[in-house]
């Protein structure tokens, strides 16, 4: 069927995901500010993406798979997207008052 | 590739080749699509809680990072690691699966379910030590949060998302380990060979996306405020 990854390649890929959440845990003691919050979900997005190309195989996947996977960030996109927009703005009208 | 494995299958008439399907690669990769559905649910089910949790979190920043405090980034660190041993372990089942190695397919999945069950009991000790902490919130009685009074009621919402967040987490790797344990008694019932492991394949899926949900939720929950006592 599609071809199989080798044992070299999955422990490769495990291990810069055993690194990458020591670094997160790390990186979370020193102070960024504001960039504290977007440096752990870089991480986060990149061990995602680890994750689901190589342990999930979508690399190897039907275009119709890869399609169905990425309709998932779009969805979310447009979920978190949407709902700061609205939020965020709030603030921004006269008098405004979040709730 | 492809059509040689059709070919075969509709020559030798595969006994686990479905009557509506043309081939074994079609029969997978309708599988494969259809679990891929199922986690677009699942998707928009952490989605929600992931956007009420940014929402909040946004309005109340500072108390989520002062109540943030209470968990142990260390607990958090650790499961995060058990998990991501018991996905390569899942990973190489699959692989086993897939090249028909029967007696390491068993010894893998037996390892992923282990890893599992750390998980789950590191979370059973951390829920302990909140309950004992009194920081069980909507719980008469268990509700304790004198040491920073200003953010007495924020931090109750903090910790209803922890606890939603991460107990519906542990709710999908208690149903993985079940699953983990069906493939295991199908695979020693001798159900898969290298032409067929669908089932492994799928609940494949089903393990990473719980580990990827636990992914994001390690920083959200753990890793806040990390670097500064805010009290």
């Amino acid at each position: 069927m599609h071809q199989i990854p080798s044992v070299r390649t999955y422990v490769i890929i495990w291990a810069i995901l055993t690194l990458m959440t020591f670094v997160t845990y790390k990186v979370a003691q020193i102070e960024l500010h504001e960039w504290n919050i977007v440096v752990a979900l870089l991480i986060a997005f990149f061990k995602m993406m680890l994750v689901i190309l190589f342990f999930m195989n979508v690399k190897a996947e039907s275009p119709l798979t890869k399609l169905f996977a990425g309709a998932g960030f779009f969805w979310m996109i447009l979920l978190l997207g949407q709902t700061l927009i609205d939020y965020i703005s709030r603030a921004w009208m006269p008098e405004g008052k979040m709730w | 590739m492809a059509d040689t494995h059709g070919a075969v299958a509709e020559h030798t008439g595969h006994s686990q080749l479905r009557h509506h399907f043309d081939s074994m690669e079609q029969q997978f990769d309708s599988a494969t699509l259809g679990m891929w559905v199922f986690l677009l649910t699942e998707i928009m089910f952490f989605g929600g809680m992931f956007c009420a949790y940014t929402v909040y979190r946004s309005t109340y920043p500072e108390a989520f990072a002062s109540t943030s405090q209470h968990m142990n980034p260390l607990w958090g660190a650790v499961n995060t690691a058990v998990l991501i041993v018991s996905s390569l372990s899942m990973a190489l089942a699959v692989r086993a699966a897939r090249l028909g190695q029967q007696k390491a397919l068993q010894l893998l999945l037996i390892v992923t379910m282990i890893f599992g069950l750390a998980f789950l009991g590191v979370k059973a000790i951390e829920y302990h030590e909140h309950w004992v902490d009194m920081k069980v919130p909507l719980i008469a009685g268990h509700w304790d949060y004198s040491e920073a009074p200003q953010f007495a009621r924020q931090a109750q919402i903090m910790f209803c998302f922890y606890f939603f967040m991460t107990g519906f987490h542990a709710l999908h790797m208690v149903v993985g380990v079940g699953l983990m344990t069906t493939i295991l008694i199908m695979a020693r019932k001798g159900t898969f060979s290298a032409e067929y492991f669908t089932p492994v394949e799928i609940s494949g899926l089903y393990w990473h996306f719980v580990d990827i949900v636990w992914i994001f939720l390690f920083p959200l929950l753990y890793l806040i405020g990390r670097t500064k006592t805010i009290f």
